[in-house]
């Protein structure tokens, strides 16, 4: 289905800030703003649901945790019994401090590498995919802001000319 | 402009007046001869653990008991004199832990406000006037402090078993650190530290409210620039001051990085005070430009910093585990043998509940999660000093009872009585600071 959507384009983080503050006043709903960079706070001031990638890290470090302390366990007690310092060496709970380390860094390489691949996984980032932003110069010093137009095209570029976008085109848009 | 409550005023002093009771019970009921230490030992067996199964233990774990055995004296009299040392230390050692403890915290105020003043922080100036407040009990903490350490240093109390020159006579470890770790060198380095801390508040108070009336920066520049050679001086004092206050009560056992620990420790107890001391301001109707992004801030430091106690805490225990050398595991030997639950339990307190409770960011800004976490990480910062001083000064004959909740007590009313008399000395929000507009807009 191909509809018609506004792209605004601004040049500073600031004036898109306000302008998409004044845009979701006006009670109209911005499909996407793209940008060179992370603007703090955008995502609250699009109106956007919180994000739930840390409760997934917090998950993936439980995993991490869980892990390593089946890993130490199997290969440090259970398979090949190893003496650590002279401590007893057929309980994991007695030698459990040289383990702390592991479980630490693991915990960490779990929450963090999974949190990632969960992050691409999500945002549709993969090996080859084509850009989705719809103007080379977002990836430069140019803000967008992508408006979808239902018979307001004419107020929809008032009101965006009126906050401070520096150009605005209008384009067909296939929804993926 | 905050007046101090009467509420308030009365709570402290009914504090202060039961603590000084507990403090004076547990003076009178020390024993004062060996009879009555042995009767209290067997008369209390059940909540103390054996005295006497670990005999075979006490000739490597305390020193001065190796001391007098070497000395061929005969044992069983030696152990009694030291039972009764023990405890009649113990109102002494619940008095300098409490002492410690508070006095820390705004030590640890201190270093947090001296490094908002370096960095030129943005968001925190909204915060100064608390944590001048705060640090403004460094001086009848520190006069205490000190004063413990001066009848400690006149034979009052067995705190500081390298003070008693019978000790030193027979270790030759204690001969060698006798350069060092004597009485008087450790007193002139108390009150070099002591006029060296408080110096730099009273000045930096001074400048912070001569700022408010100037009509240029120089107050605030001359702020920076001396607090940023004050965090040299502290590093080094404060290091020092934590072998001496506190590693010296095992004098034969060290650990390098222990200065770091204590940081560590009245650092995050320090932070943790200013979010309570803010939240309850602010729950009176002050401070009307702080916001919940300022709390989320203190928060995060409380979190973050009790993820790096618990990293030193762990750090030093682990390399001593795994190596086992004697001298070195006797420290966490006797700690896990006699101190199991407040060893293991302050862990809990000040690590997994911070941890568990701080974690997800919406529940930083929540005004009674952080006072609750904040509780738990006092009390678990206590059971730290505790941990640090009691093995050493009362053995295995240690619990909570009239002596340490009776000087905790009594320190938590003067602590809230001093900081909170200075808090409303002066305006709550300092006028002139240039980042204060930073500071109102700081939004995370």
């Amino acid at each position: 289905m191909a509809s018609k959507v506004i792209h605004a384009f601004y040049d500073d983080d600031d004036v898109l800030m306000l302008a998409v503050k004044r845009v979701k006043a006006a009670k109209l709903h911005i499909e996407e703003v793209y940008c060179p960079f992370p603007v703090h706070g955008l995502d609250k001031a699009m109106g956007l649901a919180p994000t739930r990638l840390a409760i997934t890290a917090f998950l993936y470090g439980c995993v991490g945790i869980t892990v390593a302390t089946l890993m130490m366990n199997y290969i440090m007690i259970e398979d090949w019994p190893q003496d650590i310092g002279g401590k007893p060496s057929f309980s994991y709970l007695e030698n459990m401090p040289a383990f702390v380390p592991i479980m630490f860094e693991l915990t960490v390489f779990f929450a963090a590498h999974l949190m990632v691949i969960t992050f691409y996984l999500r945002s549709r980032l993969w090996p080859f995919k084509e850009a989705e932003n719809p103007d080379v110069r977002t990836t430069d010093d140019h803000f967008l802001m992508e408006i979808e137009i239902h018979d307001n095209e004419q107020e929809l570029r008032d009101l965006l000319m009126d906050t401070g976008a520096v150009e605005i085109n209008v384009s067909e848009k296939n929804s993926h | 402009m905050y007046t101090f409550s009467n509420r308030l005023k009365i709570a402290s002093f009914v504090l202060m007046i039961v603590g000084a009771l507990g403090i004076l019970g547990g003076f009178v009921m020390a024993p004062g001869t060996i009879a009555e230490a042995k009767e209290m030992v067997t008369s209390h067996d059940g909540g103390h653990g054996d005295a006497h199964e670990v005999e075979a233990e006490h000739a490597t774990n305390e020193n001065d008991h190796a001391v007098a055995e070497a000395h061929g004296e005969e044992h069983d009299s030696s152990h009694d004199q030291h039972l009764l040392d023990q405890l009649k230390n113990r109102p002494w050692a619940a008095l300098y832990v409490a002492a410690f403890f508070f006095f820390m915290i705004s030590l640890g105020v201190l270093a947090f406000y001296a490094i908002q003043r370096a960095a030129q922080a943005g968001w925190s100036p909204l915060l100064f006037r608390v944590m001048e407040g705060i640090t403004a009990y460094l001086v009848p903490g520190g006069i205490i402090v000190f004063v413990i350490l001066l009848l400690s240093v006149l034979h009052m109390n067995h705190l500081f078993i390298w003070m008693d020159e019978t000790v030193v006579a027979h270790d030759a470890l204690l001969q060698g650190k006798a350069g060092y770790l004597n009485p008087t060198f450790f007193l002139i380095r108390a009150a070099i530290f002591l006029a060296g801390w408080i110096g730099y508040r009273e000045y930096s108070r001074k400048l912070s409210i001569a700022q408010d009336a100037s009509d240029d920066d120089s107050n605030f520049k001359l702020n920076f620039r001396i607090s940023a050679g004050f965090l040299v001086f502290y590093l080094i004092s404060e290091s020092i001051m934590s072998w001496d206050w506190i590693m010296s009560v095992e004098p034969h056992w060290f650990s390098t990085l222990f200065g770091w620990y204590i940081f560590a420790s009245m650092f995050v107890s320090g932070i943790t005070v200013i979010a309570m001391v803010t939240i309850y301001l602010k729950s009176k109707g002050h401070l009307p430009d702080v916001n919940n992004s300022h709390i989320h801030d203190l928060a995060k430091f409380m979190f973050g910093i009790s993820i790096f106690w618990t990293y030193l805490w762990f750090s030093q225990f682990m390399l001593i585990w795994y190596s086992n050398i004697p001298e070195e595991v006797t420290y966490y030997v006797t700690r896990i043998a006699d101190y199991r639950l407040p060893f293991f339990g302050m862990v809990a307190m000040n690590f997994l509940f911070p941890v568990l409770l701080l974690m997800n960011s919406d529940y930083k800004r929540i005004n009674w999660f952080v006072i609750l976490t904040g509780i738990v990480i006092l009390a678990g910062h206590y059971m730290d000093i505790f941990n640090a001083i009691m093995p050493s000064t009362v053995g295995d004959n240690w619990y909570i009872g009239i002596p340490e909740i009776g000087s905790v007590l009594f320190f938590a009313g003067l602590f809230i009585f001093w900081i909170f008399r200075a808090i409303s000395t002066q305006p709550l929000q300092p006028k002139r600071n240039p980042f204060i507009e930073e500071s109102r807009h700081f939004h995370y």
